[in-house]
C-alpha cells in the first residue's frame, strides 16, 4: 500500500547525475518525499517538521559518492538522523530496580497492552535476572482485569497479590507495597486500569498511586499502531504522572511505528521495550536501528547504508 | 441531559488541535483592518496548511490532499473567517461520510449471527456488551458467545458484560477451538429461539496469517450451519490507530467479509480522521461509535456530527 522511501526517492532523483554535491533544490524535492513517507508512517506533524528541517541542513551541499545514487545518499542521511533521534544514551533494557523491593508502575490508555506487558516484564526479570517479582492489579474498572493478571502470573510462575474485592486502587497499592517488603520481593509491578490522558479524575488517581509507592520506573505502554495522537498521550501522561520510559506494543503488526519517533522526540523519554506478540515471551529491548528502517518502510536499509 | 447529548459532549471536546490549528491559519493572514473579523484568502499556501491539519487528525496524506483540493476548487480566492473554513471542511468531510453512515442492518433470520472481529485491544468485547444491551432494550432476544478462547480471562470479561446486559453467555473452555464454539453457539441460539447471536473473537493482527486463517475457518464453519451467516461481520477499530487502520480494513475485509465498522475510543483526543480515508477507499458502512467504557457509551454514527467534531465546530444547536 505504501511505497518505501527509496522507491519514492528514486523517482525524484532519476533526472540527476550521480556526480557532484546535493543542491538545495535536490534536497528540497527529496525532503517533500521524506515528509510524506514519515506522515504515512504516523510520525506526528510537528515532529516531521523539525525532522525535515534538521535533515535539510545536513544534506545540503553533501558530496555524493560514486558508489551510491543521490537518492540513497538522502536515505542514508535520513536514516542516520532517525537513529540519532530515536536512540537514548543508556541501555533501554536496564530498569532501575536496585534497592528492593523496587516498584514499577504501568500506565497507559485503554487496551494498549499494560496487563500483558506487566506479565512479559515480570517473566523477563525472573528468567534473565533471577528476580523475585510480585504483580498486583489495580484495575478495579475493567471486567475480569484482575483475573487476567492472576492467570498470567500463574502461567509464568510469578506471584500475584491476592484479590480483595471492593478495595480501591490506592489501598491495593499500599497492600502491594507492604506485601513486597514483607515477602522479600525484589520488584513489584503495579498494573493499572486503562485511562484517557484527558480523564482528570483517573489521572489524579494514578498520580495518587505514584505518591504512595514512589515507583523507580513508570512505564507508559503505548500501542505501536497509534497515529497522530501519540504526542498528546505521551505529553499528558508525562506531565501529570511522570513517566521514565515507553513500551511500544503490537510491533509484531505491519504498522510503521512512527509513534515511537513522535514520543521520543517530544517527551525525550526513552523507548525501553517493544511488544512482539500476545505471548509472555514476546518482549524485546528497543533497537533504534530496526525501528528507523521500519519507519522508512525498508527492512533492507542496513545493507544499503553499508554500501555508502 | 439526555443520553445522546451526554455522549455527544465527549465527541465535541473543547479546543481540539484542528480547531486551534484553523485559528492559527487565519491568524497567519495579514490583517486587513482591525475592525474586520480576521479572514484568510484561500490560496495554495493556505490549502497546504489546511492539508497538514487534516493529516494531524489521521486522515492520511492522500485523503487530506483530496479534501483540500476540493475546497480549493470551490473556494479559491475567497476570503474566509475561521468559522467559514471549518464549515467548508465539515461540509466536505460530511459529504464523504454521509453514504457510509448506516445502522447495523437487521434481518428476519433467526438467529441473526453477528461476528465481531478486529486487532487486539480495539474494544470488541466491550462493544459486544454495549450492543447486547441495546438490542435487548429494543426487545430482541440476544445471546452472546465467548469466541475468544485464547486471551487470559477473556471469557470471564464477557460473562460480566453478559450479566450487565442481562443476556446469556455461551462459553467453551480456554484453548478450545473457536470455530466449534461458534457452531455450537448457533445450534444453541436456534434451540432457544434467539433473535440475535453476537460472537466475540480473539484479537488478531491482520498480518498474522495463522490467526487470519483461524478466522477464515470460523466463518467457514458458521456457513456450514447457515450459508447466509454471519449476517453481519463487524470490524472494531480503535480511534487512536493511525494509518494502519487502512491495512486492517483491507485484510479483514478480504478474509472475513467485513460488512460494517465500529470505531471505539472517540471519547479520547484522537479524532478518528482515518475513518474519512476508510470511507473514501472502501465505502464500508459505519454503524456506531464507542464513547466510553460504560454499557450505554455506544452511539449511532452520525456523519454530520462526526464531521463537525473533526473540524472543530461546536455541536449544532
Ligand atoms: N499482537 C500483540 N498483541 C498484544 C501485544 N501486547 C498486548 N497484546 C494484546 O492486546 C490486547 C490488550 O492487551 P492488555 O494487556 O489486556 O491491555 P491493557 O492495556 O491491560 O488493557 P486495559 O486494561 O483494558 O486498559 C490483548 O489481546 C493482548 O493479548 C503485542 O505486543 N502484540
Ligand atoms: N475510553 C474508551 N475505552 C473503551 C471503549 N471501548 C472499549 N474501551 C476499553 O478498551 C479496553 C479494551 O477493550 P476490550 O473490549 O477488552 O477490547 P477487545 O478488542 O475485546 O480486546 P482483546 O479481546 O484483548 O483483543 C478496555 O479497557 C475497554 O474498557 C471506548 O469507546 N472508549
Ligand atoms: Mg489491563
Ligand atoms: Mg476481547
Amino acid at each position: 500500500m505504501f511505497e518505501n522511501l527509496s522507491e519514492r526517492l528514486s523517482g525524484v532523483f532519476d533526472r540527476l547525475t550521480k556526480q557532484g554535491a546535493l543542491s538545495e533544490a535536490d534536497v528540497e524535492s527529496a525532503l517533500r518525499e521524506v515528509r510524506t513517507a514519515l506522515l504515512e508512517a504516523d510520525v506526528s506533524l510537528p515532529v516531521v517538521r523539525e525532522f525535515v528541517k534538521a535533515v535539510s541542513k545536513k544534506a545540503t551541499g553533501q558530496a555524493v559518492t560514486k558508489s551510491i545514487t543521490p537518492g540513497q545518499q538522502v536515505v542514508k542521511i535520513v536514516h542516520d538522523e532517525l537513529i540519532a533521534m530515536l536512540a537514548g544514551d543508556t541501555d533501554p533494557g536496564v530498569l532501575k530496580i536496585d534497592s528492593p523491593p523496587a516498584p514499577i508502575l504501568m500506565v497507559g490508555l485503554q487496551g494498549s497492552g499494560k496487563t500483558t506487558t506487566t506479565a512479559k516484564l515480570a517473566r523477563r526479570l525472573k528468567d534473565r535476572e533471577g528476580k523475585r517479582v510480585l504483580l498486583a492489579s489495580l484495575d478495579t474498572n475493567r471486567p475480569a482485569a484482575m483475573e487476567q493478571l492472576a492467570i498470567l502470573g500463574t502461567q509464568i510462575g510469578v506471584d500475584t497479590l491476592p484479590i480483595v474485592k471492593g478495595e480501591d486502587p490506592i489501598a491495593i497499592a499500599k497492600r502491594a507495597k507492604t506485601q513486597a517488603s514483607l515477602g522479600g520481593y525484589d520488584v513489584y509491578i503495579l498494573d493499572t486500569a486503562g485511562r484517557l490522558h484527558i480523564d482528570a479524575e483517573l489521572i489524579a488517581q494514578a498520580a495518587a498511586v505514584r505518591d504512595v509507592v514512589s515507583p523507580r520506573e513508570t512505564l507508559l505502554v503505548v500501542d505501536g499502531l497509534t497515529g497522530q495522537d501519540a504526542v498528546n498521550v505521551a505529553t499528558e501522561f508525562d506531565a501529570k504522572i511522570g513517566v521514565t520510559g515507553v513500551v511500544l506494543t503490537r510491533m509484531d503488526g505491519d504498522g510503521r511505528g512512527g509513534a515511537a519517533l513522535s514520543m521520543r522526540a517530544i517527551t525525550g523519554k526513552p523507548i525501553r521495550f517493544i511488544g512482539l506478540g500476545e505471548k509472555t515471551d514476546a518482549l524485546e529491548v528497543f533497537d533504534a536501528n530496526r525501528i528507523a528502517g521500519r519507519i522508512l518502510g525498508m527492512g533492507d536499509i542496513v545493507a544499503l547504508v553499508e554500501k555508502a | 441531559m439526555s443520553l445522546f447529548s451526554k455522549l455527544k459532549d465527549r465527541l465535541f471536546k473543547s479546543s481540539t488541535r484542528l480547531d486551534a490549528g484553523i485559528e492559527g491559519i487565519v491568524a497567519d493572514a495579514p490583517a486587513a483592518s482591525a475592525a474586520d473579523e480576521a479572514r484568510r484568502t484561500v490560496d495554495d499556501a493556505m490549502l497546504e496548511e489546511l492539508e497538514e491539519l487534516l493529516i494531524t487528525a489521521d486522515m492520511g496524506v492522500e485523503t487530506a490532499t483530496r479534501v483540500t483540493a476540493n475546497i480549493g476548487d470551490a473556494l479559491h480566492g475567497r476570503r474566509l473567517t475561521t468559522r467559514e473554513i471549518k464549515e467548508a471542511l465539515a461540509r466536505e468531510v460530511g459529504r464523504i461520510m454521509e453514504p457510509v453512515a448506516r445502522p447495523l442492518p437487521i434481518y428476519p433470520k433467526k438467529p441473526q449471527v453477528v461476528l465481531v472481529v478486529g486487532v487486539n485491544g480495539s474494544g470488541k468485547t466491550t462493544t459486544i456488551g454495549k450492543l447486547a444491551s441495546q438490542f435487548k432494550a429494543a426487545g430482541k432476544q440476544v445471546v452472546v458467545a465467548a469466541g475468544d478462547t485464547f486471551r487470559a480471562a477473556a471469557v470471564e470479561q464477557l460473562q460480566v458484560w453478559g450479566e450487565r446486559a442481562g443476556v446469556p453467555v455461551l462459553t467453551a473452555p480456554e484453548g478450545s477451538d473457536p470455530a466449534s464454539l461458534a457452531f455450537d453457539a448457533m445450534t444453541r441460539a436456534e434451540e432457544i429461539g434467539a433473535d440475535l447471536l453476537l460472537i466475540d473473537t480473539a484479537g488478531r493482527l491482520q498480518n498474522r496469517q495463522d490467526l487470519m486463517e483461524e478466522l477464515a475457518k470460523i466463518v467457514r464453519v458458521i456457513r456450514k450451519k447457515d450459508p447466509s451467516a454471519p449476517h453481519n461481520t463487524l470490524l472494531v477499530l480503535d480511534a487512536t490507530t493511525g494509518q494502519n487502520a487502512v491495512m486492517q480494513v483491507d485484510i479483514f475485509r478480504k478474509i472475513a467479509d467485513v460488512s460494517g465498522l465500529v470505531m471505539t475510543k472517540l471519547d479520547g483526543t484522537a479524532r478518528g480522521g482515518v475513518l474519512v480515508a476508510l470511507a473514501d477507499k472502501f465505502g464500508l458502512p459505519i454503524h456506531a461509535i464507542g464513547l466510553g467504557e460504560q454499557i450505554d457509551d455506544l452511539a449511532p454514527f452520525d456523519p454530520q456530527e462526526f464531521a463537525r467534531a473533526l473540524c472543530g465546530l461546536e455541536e449544532l444547536k
